[in-house]
């Protein structure tokens, strides 16, 4: 994995966290711009944001492991997400997770060990007459079923 | 100040405006449940237990987060309410491992007592327990997430009072759990091992290492010298665990108690807190007339000591070189003691019964710690551990005859007892300053200008003609305050503001320390204060350079204070540490 991978804090960052310092609810627009720059919050730019705006860094973690939208590790280049909403659910969403699980040999919410792809469970995307539906990088695949499902991660094996 | 006219259950009373519904309740001795709600931290209504009516109103309000309301009458307790807080027991108990008999918190467990007082016989919720280790990694506490009633109260301590946020809250919901941040061991976080989480935690998701088995051991062991220490603190707070009221000086019991335990010699902290008094104001002196860096800093802290290290390691200059109390007792058991008793190092296991989790951090923290040319301190025991042990040794400890220390490192005057509370190493430091700087003796012993239990301190004291300028704080939160002068004077290039900072990372001192008997509040800490300044007023001696055993160990032993000698086994270093080293 790459979690030990060094991260420098990038201009635009930079510029970012210039211009929101002083501002009340700076952080969590802060962290957001950071997934933004980096795919997922990086730990050692947790700790120079911590120290560049004088917040705790266990604040930091508070926030990005309360709301699910935070990365803490590095996404896969290839990001599948399964729709769980209701009608995804219904259709057979779970069945789409489990035979992901099984053909990238990782669970959900993790990444494969070359870094090529990541799975998560997502909300609504707001397709429900596609169900179930998983988007690969934003790109959108309806109305699957578990043996369309080597045919979409084939697409995108390098 | 105003007051406000409420009701209770229909019984009028009249109580302070801004008074919370469970503070006013307490006020006519009615108690109302709650996990959460501490009288050292902010109400925040997490658990749900408080919860009371307000007469006319359909809502029902936490009553340790709602203030009382002129005019309103408040249901603390009927039926109703009992089957609401009996049902969140029951969903608090439902996530809650039932390990009581082998838990660090067994028979003093507010939720366990809760448990009873309500009858809760089984649950009839599907049990949920997190799956979490228990964390292991620091010497002086344990963090068991599987325990956590996500009361709050660590997380409360950790950040607004000691200002140091090794803990927080990560994720939500029913994953929500109290940890470091990052997946990081609590021993590579910013913790300071102050243990007042622990001593703030109502059940057993925080806790002492207990290691009463290794004195078991060692005093099983014929070719080992067992000698014990105890701290200022303890004296005044043991007795809690047997029923007397905080405060109570019991002293003589803790000696006799320690030699039915199987003790071979006992010793006093205190005897050493008056030789760090010779070392740390002969330093101070030092400093003073020689132009050293001010000011100078106490060190005897090891929660402070660890923090500084950390936060405030642009401070090292300024720290006393001079080691706490207990490790100085712990080389003097290893070199003076040994040589008296045709003894060697090796063959003495020295143990401290200490008010303090950072106690068992400190004996370890760097090599400094093996001056005698063995570890000079075996094992930190804390008050709450001694007291386990009084009572499986079977020992009536309220029966016990009082008994004296043993011989010559245990004879202590005032200066060196009131180490343990908030103030207390100024005060005894000015004491013998004075009559290191002036000649002449202080006539008012009792230093009022660092008394009391605001969180910073500042005062003057007039050494014949110079003003000594000294500042005290406690509650690692405070400290910084007091920091900031120091800085602002240095980059300013004027007089530094202090001569003497006195620092102690819990609120009220050592006598409010985090391995003290449990349900500490100012009003325990006020009593426990009021036995320890007894005890000085009540001593023989209240100078430490009077105590006529430190005379003997310089005479006989050390030479003077900052002697050769006195460097090599009483005085340390300090480093720069990574806030987080992983």
């Amino acid at each position: 994995m790459q979690t030990t991978e060094e991260y420098k804090i990038t201009d635009a960052l930079a510029a970012f966290v210039e211009e929101w310092k002083d501002k009340p609810g700076n952080l969590i627009m802060i962290l957001h711009k950071t997934q933004e720059e980096y795919g997922f919050i990086p730990r050692t730019i947790a700790i120079e944001l911590g120290r560049m705006l004088d917040v705790p860094l266990a604040k930091i973690y508070g926030v990005i492991t309360f709301y699910h939208f935070f990365k803490l590790e590095k996404p896969g280049k290839n990001q599948i997400a399964v729709c769980m909403g209701t009608a995804c659910y219904l259709k057979g969403g779970e069945d789409l997770i489990k035979e992901l699980e099984n053909l990238l040999s990782i669970g959900v919410n993790s990444t494969t060990e070359d870094g090529q792809f990541s799975l998560e469970a997502v909300r609504c995307i707001g397709c429900c007459g596609l169900a179930p539906v998983l988007t690969v990088n934003g790109e959108v695949y309806g109305k699957l079923s578990t043996d369309d499902l080597p045919a979409v991660v084939a697409k995108y094996t390098e | 100040m105003e007051m406000v006219n409420i009701k209770l259950n229909g019984k009028p009373l009249q109580v302070k405006a801004g008074t919370s519904i469970l503070k006013a309740a307490l006020t006519d001795e009615i108690k109302i449940p709650a996990l959460c709600a501490h009288d050292d931290l902010d109400a925040w209504a997490a658990c749900g237990l408080c919860v009371c009516k307000v007469e006319g109103s359909p809502k029902m309000v936490r009553a340790c987060a709602t203030e009382v309301v002129e005019g309103q009458n408040y249901i603390t307790h009927d039926p109703e309410l009992q089957e609401i807080r009996t049902t969140v027991l029951e969903m608090i108990l439902s996530n809650h491992p039932q390990e009581c008999l082998t838990c660090g918190r067994s028979n003093t467990c507010e939720l366990q007592s809760l448990a009873g007082d309500f009858g809760i016989r089984e649950i009839p919720y599907e049990m949920d327990i997190k799956d979490i280790e228990a964390d292991k990694s620091t010497p002086s506490i344990v963090l068991d997430p599987r325990k956590c009633v996500s009361c709050g109260r660590c997380a409360l301590v950790c950040q607004q009072l000691q200002n140091v946020w090794a803990l927080e809250f990560l994720e939500r919901g029913h994953k929500t759990r109290i940890a470091p941040a990052g997946g990081v061991l609590l021993n590579e976080s910013p913790c300071i091992k102050c243990g007042q989480c622990s001593a703030h935690c109502p059940v057993g998701a925080i806790y002492e290492k207990d290691e009463t088995r290794k004195f078991l051991a060692a005093v099983r062991d014929e070719s080992k010298h067992v000698s014990v220490q105890i701290a200022p603190a303890v004296r005044v707070a043991l007795g809690e665990a047997f029923g007397m009221e905080p405060g109570t000086l019991v002293t003589g019991k803790i000696y006799a108690a320690l030699r039915k335990l199987g003790a071979d010699s006992v010793f006093d902290t205190n005897f050493s807190a008056d030789l760090t008094i010779m070392e740390e104001g002969s330093e101070l002196v030092h400093r003073i007339k020689n132009g050293g860096i001010l000011p100078q800093i106490t060190s005897c802290c090891p929660a402070w000591t660890d923090y500084m290290e950390k936060y405030a390691n642009d401070m090292i200059p300024h720290f006393s070189t001079a080691k706490s109390p207990m490790m100085m007792q712990g080389v003097m058991t290893k070199t003076y003691y040994a040589d008296q008793i045709g003894t060697k190092a090796k063959d003495i296991y020295t143990v401290a019964i200490m008010p303090c989790t950072a106690k068992k951090y400190e004996i370890t923290r760097d090599d400094n710690m093996w001056a005698s040319g063995e570890q000079d301190m075996d094992l930190v025991l804390t008050t709450r551990e001694l007291a386990r042990m009084i009572k499986a040794a079977g020992i009536c400890f309220d029966c016990l005859e009082e008994e004296d220390a043993d011989s010559p490192i245990g004879a202590y005057s005032g200066a060196g007892t009131i180490f343990g509370v908030t103030g207390g190493v100024m005060e005894a430091a000015v004491r013998t300053a004075y009559k290191l700087v002036t000649d002449n003796e202080l006539e008012d012993l009792n230093v009022h200008a660092v008394r009391g239990m605001a969180g910073v301190r500042k005062g003057v004291v007039d050494f014949a003609g110079t003003d000594i300028k000294v500042a005290v704080a406690h509650g690692m939160a405070h400290v910084e305050e007091i920091l900031n002068e120091v800085r602002e004077a240095k980059a300013k290039g004027e007089e530094p503001p202090y001569h003497f900072i006195e620092v102690m990372a819990c609120r009220g001192g050592c006598i409010a320390g985090g391995g003290q008997p449990y349900n500490t509040n100012d009003t325990v800490r006020a009593q426990r204060v009021a036995g320890l300044y007894n005890d000085d007023e009540k001593s023989v001696t209240r100078r430490s350079h009077d105590n006529p055993e430190i005379a003997k160990i310089y005479k006989d032993f050390l030479g003077a204070p900052m002697s050769h000698k006195s460097h090599e086994l009483l005085h340390t270093k300090y480093q720069e540490r990574p806030i987080y080293s992983k």
